[in-house]
């Protein structure tokens, strides 16, 4: 049986050596081209027509865009429209990194930590900025929730610290290990079907025609959970609690 | 709470993951661990997330709240189009209304006055047709009048020769006749 962590295995496709640093076309790296063209294609035909009553991709191109919107207007409020490129963008890229991923033999760059945490320190160090910038030293009395008994505040002020830079990497790993899981357990599953004969071999084929499944809705919410989250760190950014 | 729970589930999640990757990592070599590949991930993750997001921002986006102003604008419009034709009937029913309740008073008008017409002409007429009736009651009243006096001037002519011719057969004598005639028409004009 292959190894069900193989397929996590980064290739270089095209080596780029840059100096001292490796910046190889690897698979991961494909996968985001493609993604990145996938998300332009679709917006881009959808919308190609700018229909008033729009047709299959033109409404899904624009639910795309009113689903975003509409988390950001309710989580964050009017302030967050500034940042709707950046959520919007960051939204697509996860969802269809996820949903790309799914194909067989693709791969998928969110299943990968070193992606995941990167986008989780640039939302955590964007959301810290600006809430820096917003509010100046301000901003540290979120740290003391309100309406906290002064005698607390030794105890409550390192666990809100704690809580608010374990904040990248709860996003991060939270991402991160559910495609893992996911695309391992649909490996090993798949990897018992041959085994296992004509006989044996239906039951973990079932489990894995529902797994796929499941799989679909896991792309769909670990992308919309680290959007919301986004959301929910922008909203304490800009109005602290 | 909830954000302690997440802190507590992530540091332990944390712990979890090096235990599992600091045993697991040295036995089959998780590749999400393996370092060297990091720089060519980020360096393509920046790469293609910053192209998508100045596609997004600059073309994508922007042409669909576009094409969502425009719907939202033509909606906005046609139901502004929908009030003012509707104001627009409204006026149109009432001037209608008011066009009817002329004519009817119009028409009720005419009737009145056709009716009135025509009971005056009837009156007229009939006024005209009893005079004429009456002239000529009045001239056959004339006419039999005068066949009265002509009729009692006869008769008293017939009674005076009876009454000579009857005097002169019993009597034997011829009586004057302007005496009899005298006397009958005496008679005549007491009866009468």
């Amino acid at each position: 049986m292959a190894n069900p962590l193989e397929q996590f295995t980064i290739k270089t496709l095209i080596p780029i050596p840059l100096g001292e640093v490796d910046a190889s076309l690897t698979n991961s790296g494909l996968f985001m081209v493609l993604t990145v063209a996938a998300i332009s294609l679709f917006l881009t035909i959808g919308m190609r027509q700018r229909l008033l009553v729009p047709g299959r991709w033109q409404s899904l191109a624009e639910i795309s865009y009113e689903f975003i919107a509409c988390m950001i207007r309710d989580n964050v409020g009017s302030e967050g429209r500034k940042y709707f490129p950046f959520v919007f963008s960051l939204f697509m890229f996860i969802l269809f990194g996820n949903l790309i991923g799914l194909i067989p033999y693709a791969f998928t760059f969110t299943s990968h930590i070193a992606v995941t945490f990167a986008m989780a320190v640039v939302v955590f160090l964007g959301v810290t900025i600006i809430a820096i910038a917003r509010h100046g030293l301000h901003f540290f009395t979120f740290f003391l929730p309100t309406g906290v008994p002064k005698v607390m505040a030794p105890v409550l002020v390192p666990i809100e610290i704690l809580s608010y830079l374990s904040r990248p990497i709860s996003l991060s790993i939270r991402l991160f290990a559910n495609m893992m899981a996911g695309h391992t357990m649909m490996k090993v599953f798949a990897g018992f079907i041959i085994p296992l004969g004509i006989l044996g071999g239906w039951a973990p084929l079932t489990v894995d025609v529902a797994l796929t499944a499941f799989e679909f809705l896991v792309a769909f919410l670990q992308a919309y959970v680290f959007t919301v989250l986004t959301c929910l760190y922008l909203n304490d950014a800009i109005h602290l609690h | 709470m909830w954000k302690l729970k997440i802190a507590i589930l992530s540091i332990s999640i944390l712990a979890l993951l090096t235990c599992v990757f600091s045993t697991s990592v040295q036995a089959a070599g998780l590749p999400q661990l393996d370092i060297t590949t990091f720089p060519s991930q980020l360096i393509w993750l920046v790469i293609t997330f910053a192209a998508l997001f100045m596609m997004m921002s600059r073309i994508s986006l922007p042409r669909i709240s576009q094409v969502l102003e425009e719907r939202q604008h033509k909606i906005d419009d046609n139901l502004k189009k929908a009030v003012s034709f509707k104001e627009e009937a409204e006026i149109a029913a009432e001037a209608y209304t008011k066009a009817q309740a002329e004519v009817r008073e119009e028409a009720h008008a005419i009737i009145m006055e056709t009716h009135t017409q025509i009971t005056d002409n009837m009156a007229t007429k009939q006024a005209e047709l009893a005079e004429e009736l009456e002239a000529e009651i009045k001239a056959a009243e004339g006419s039999i009048i005068d066949a009265k006096v002509i009729a009692m001037a006869v008769i008293a002519d017939v009674a005076t020769e009876v009454a000579l011719s009857t005097t002169e057969k019993i009597s034997g004598e011829a009586l004057n006749k302007k005496d009899i005639s005298k006397v009958i028409t005496n008679i005549l004009e007491e009866r009468q």
